[in-house]
């Protein structure tokens, strides 16, 4: 049932590679919107699950942000990666084509440190205010302490 | 116990005598037991659940292992009716001022128990979001161990807090007495 939207996914996207059974697409940070345009308007792509970021420290550029879509006619998912540099991560914001990117974008901003154009609000979601630096890159440091009250001894 | 009234001894050099007379002394023991006895077997918990251990919490509270044995079954979900705070969970330090706004809203007398491992240690966990323990914050009177800790645990958890609560001075009224 799965293979011909597949198969028609790979013929679209000449990038489309396949892992574990999920169609890859690599595209760059000025195609993303396109990119996600298409699979929404197009191919029926409707549901955007999760946008998260992978932090390769040794590589140049060092992160990947990763998106997930589901297809609520295909039943299929497919996985949308783009490459920003440390020095300005910044991609564009899915909020216009998708509301569940608000929250998910601020989540990935607040972790990695990536920066959304055109998301409105990137307000610390799961960490506090005042908290500096982003947990989840790979070099900081996994002992480091933030406390917002101040200890007994 | 015995029931010789202690004859008040030579005061051992250095030591202030206390002006108050030998019969009193022994009846402000007594009162302190009388309460002590009175307390140990009224505890109110207020449980600060964050995590997977209340399910075990859930386990020792209901029927089959039924902390009302020990009078300790009714949770209070206003700290200020309570008098034993369960903390009961992984605390993060984002939810630390909160755990600590509880605490300080709680009526003297308090007792403060950390259930499993996270509330005592941090656990298993040592990153940017995990307060290692919540001593460091509050003072705890019994540690539970366990990840989860068996319902037989917090029991032993709770004999020894009454213990505690029992061996305590109780000031009601004044700081002597």
């Amino acid at each position: 049932m799965k293979a011909p939207i597949l198969d028609h996914l790979r013929q679209q996207f000449s990038e489309a590679t396949l892992a574990h059974g999920t169609v890859v697409i690599e595209t760059a940070p000025t195609e993303l919107l396109t990119v996600a345009r298409r699979l929404q308007a197009v191919l029926g792509f409707d549901l955007l699950l999760d946008v998260t970021a992978v932090d390769w420290p040794k590589r140049t550029p060092r992160f990947d942000v990763v998106y997930h879509f589901y297809s609520t006619t295909h039943h299929v998912r497919v996985r949308v990666k783009t490459r920003v540099a440390e020095d300005d991560p910044t991609v564009d914001s899915l909020v216009p084509l998708y509301g569940s990117a608000a929250f998910m974008e601020r989540e990935c901003h607040d972790m990695y440190g990536i920066v959304f154009r055109g998301n409105p609000d990137l307000r610390p979601i799961l960490l506090y205010e005042g908290f500096t630096g982003h947990p989840l890159r790979k070099d900081y440091a996994k002992e480091h302490e933030q406390p917002l009250v101040r200890y007994r001894n | 116990m015995s029931a010789v009234i202690p004859i008040s001894p030579v005061a051992a050099p250095g030591t202030r005598r206390s002006s108050l007379s030998p019969s009193f002394e022994y009846l402000s023991t007594k009162k302190d037991e009388l309460i002590g006895w009175a307390r140990k077997f009224s505890i109110f918990p207020y449980p600060f659940v964050t995590a997977c251990c209340a399910m075990e919490f859930m386990a020792v509270s209901s029927t089959p292992y039924d902390t009302d044995r020990f009078g300790a079954a009714l949770p209070r979900f206003s700290p200020r009716q309570s008098d034993l705070l369960m903390v009961v969970g992984t605390i993060t330090h984002k939810q630390a001022p909160i755990l600590l706004k509880v605490y300080e809203q709680m009526c003297e007398p308090k007792w403060v128990m950390a259930f499993g491992a996270c509330a005592t240690s941090g656990g298993f966990y040592q990153n940017y979001a995990t307060l290692l323990g919540i001593d460091r914050i509050i003072p705890v009177d019994v540690y539970v161990p366990g990840c989860p800790p068996r319902p037989e645990t917090v029991i032993d958890g709770i004999m020894q807090l009454q213990d505690k609560i029992a061996r305590q001075k109780h000031p009601i009224i004044t700081e002597t007495f």
